[in-house]
């Protein structure tokens, strides 16, 4: 009986090693695992990367394979500063397609950008909490909407307006186009624009305040600037979507090969060429390698609007 | 030393929390006022109200008296923005705008419509001086001003503060988040300011009241315990209660 209790401590001593060495044993375990885990991630962070550049590469190889052989039958002059869009008669300037996607994407920033901010800006700095709860899920879900409707609305409810603004029968092109994608973008450039707004620390309100800044004062001088890089990305994701939108550019701009250097003038962009016109050209004709082009310029002009902004924005920040 | 602040029975609730309690102090112009207190006792809710900063918190009720030279700055005739003006603030944190130095300092004067480049070098430089900083970044005003330390870059504030040319200079809790260095220089810098400015600190450190101001104030939950020279509340304190927090027996 005396033992009993010694034994048991002995033992309870034994058990206490024991599970330290078992515990040791874990820690080693759990060193090679985490290893194992953190080398893992990385080849899937760098494989993805070589995956997603790869991907990129591979689109852009692929238009401008086919769309190099356009230059065979015409000259890239011809291709990029002729007007002269009529593939019946092996005319294939793209000015005007290109021209058109410059201008209609100009335009619906130039509507957009400011209306954006300005909607974030009663967002997230004067707008009632309660009705902020109500408005940013609205808007989420306006992100949403496929741009087919959009088109929809544009040509029953918009263009009508334009006709009757005009006076006359036009109410397809630019402007109405420009309308469309800036009401599609809105909600995009404008919550993000909110984040970004939201996300500027409250000491520096707090600092312009004290100096005696007004709320306006605060909001154009530190707020903004402040949230400058957030906005940046908003307006290149509006952007990036403006230049490569379709179905809703189609149905409001009216699909005519002429210059739009009227605001209300049917005209056509990148976009609605090749789709209009893609489904009914011989495989490996002119026409068919034009389109394919013309893809590949849209390619091209996207990422280097990206670059563009990219660089603007760096610019920025080092100031 | 004339009186420049007239606190008289101020009353002040978060919603219905009571957080100052019948308030009432004269502040000496050209002088240093330390506040001290435990945490939560209200110092920092009194120096928001010297220049309103209450007024962005929700829910926020005021009762009582503050007059800054005879006027009553809760008063409808007072101008917000313009008070704030005359009454700088430096926050505990370091908060310069992610802008360049010079853009700093220049920030308060081009709000109140000074625009002439030569006008502005010559704030920007009496300033920096002011705040003991222009040795330091004179030959880069144009960096940014995040590349300071932090130290440098609460100098930055003072200096951003004195820019707008006040009377008043609300510090709370400035060297909190510095070395013992920044610290020491911001103390120093404090002293060469009474004689131009009215200085109002919140300071959890004693030694920090005790070496800067000439008077000091004692909270604790809210209210006033004891406010007197502060040579004399640190070494011959009226009140048991004072006696026993500078004496390290609690907060
Ligand atoms: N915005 C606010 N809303 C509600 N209550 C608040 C608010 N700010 C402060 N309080 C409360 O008021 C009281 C005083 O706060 P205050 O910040 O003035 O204290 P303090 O003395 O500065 O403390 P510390 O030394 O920790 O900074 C605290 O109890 C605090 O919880
Ligand atoms: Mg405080």
């Amino acid at each position: 009986m005396l033992e009993a209790p010694s034994s048991s401590v002995i033992n309870n001593g034994v058990e206490l090693g024991s599970s330290l060495k078992s515990g040791s044993g874990k820690a080693f375990d759990r060193k090679k695992r985490l290893s194992l885990y953190n080398k893992t991630f990385k080849v899937i962070c760098i494989a993805s990367a070589v995956f997603v550049c790869l991907i990129l590469f591979t689109i852009l190889f692929f238009m401008g394979r086919t769309g190099i052989l356009t230059f065979d039958t015409v000259s890239p002059l011809t291709f990029f500063f002729s007007s002269e869009w009529a593939p019946e008669n092996d005319q294939y300037g793209a000015f005007i397609f290109i021209f058109g996607t410059f201008a209609l994407t100009f335009l619906t920033m130039l509507i957009s950008v400011p209306l954006s901010v300005i909607i974030a800006v009663f967002l997230a700095e004067i707008t009632p909490s309660w009705l902020k709860t109500m408005l940013r899920p609205v808007m989420d879900l306006l992100v949403g909407i496929p741009s087919v409707v959009y088109g929809f609305l544009g040509m029953t409810i918009l263009i009508p307006m334009l006709r009757d603004l005009t006076g006359t029968s036009m109410g397809d092109g630019l402007l109405a186009a420009a309308i469309v994608l800036t009401i599609m973008v809105l909600p995009t450039i404008s919550r993000i624009t909110d984040d970004a707004i939201v996300a500027v620390p409250k000491k520096y309100r707090d600092a312009s305040y004290a100096l005696g800044a007004t709320r306006f004062q605060t909001i154009v001088k530190v707020v903004l600037p402040a949230a400058k890089s957030g906005i940046m990305y908003a307006v290149i994701l509006g952007m990036g979507r403006a230049i490569g939108e379709t179905m809703a550019v189609v149905m409001v701009i009216g699909n005519t090969p002429q210059i739009a250097d009227e605001l209300f003038k049917p005209t056509s962009v990148l976009t609605s060429n090749i789709v209009m016109q893609i489904s009914n050209v011989p495989f490996d004709s002119s026409w068919n390698y034009a389109l394919y082009m013309m893809g590949f310029l849209l390619l091209v002009i996207s990422l280097l609007m990206i670059v563009l902004v990219r660089l603007v924005q760096r610019k920025g920040v080092k100031s | 030393m004339g009186t420049l602040i007239d606190i008289q029975s101020l009353n002040l609730y978060y919603g219905t929390f009571h957080a100052l309690k019948d308030v009432s102090m004269d502040i000496p112009e050209k002088a240093i006022t330390a506040f001290i207190g435990p945490s939560g006792c209200g110092k920092s809710t009194l120096l928001r109200t010297l220049n309103r900063m209450n007024d962005m918190i929700p829910g926020t009720r005021i009762e009582g008296q503050i007059a800054v030279g005879g006027t009553d700055i809760y008063s409808r005739e007072v101008d917000v923005e313009t008070l704030r003006k005359k009454v700088g603030m430096v926050f505990q944190q370091p908060n310069p705008f992610p802008k360049s130095i010079y853009d700093n300092v220049a920030y308060g004067p081009r709000l109140h419509g000074i625009r002439s480049k030569g006008k502005l070098d010559e704030i920007v430089e009496t300033s920096l001086r002011s705040a003991a900083l222009w040795g330091e970044v004179k030959d880069h005003l144009k960096r940014s001003a995040l590349s300071l330390s932090g130290g440098q870059q609460q100098r930055l504030c003072i200096a951003r503060a004195l820019a707008v040319n006040p009377d008043i200079l609300l510090m709370d809790e400035a060297t909190s988040a510095l070395d013992p260095i920044s610290t020491l220089k911001i103390e120093e810098l404090a002293q060469d300011l009474k004689d131009r400015y009215t200085i109002v600190m919140v300071t959890h450190n004693m030694h920090q009241a005790a070496r800067v101001s000439n008077q000091t104030v004692f909270f604790l939950n809210g209210e006033v315990v004891e406010y007197s020279d502060t040579e004399k509340l640190f070494s011959n304190p009226r009140d048991q209660r004072t006696e026993d927090y500078i004496s390290g027996r609690f907060g």
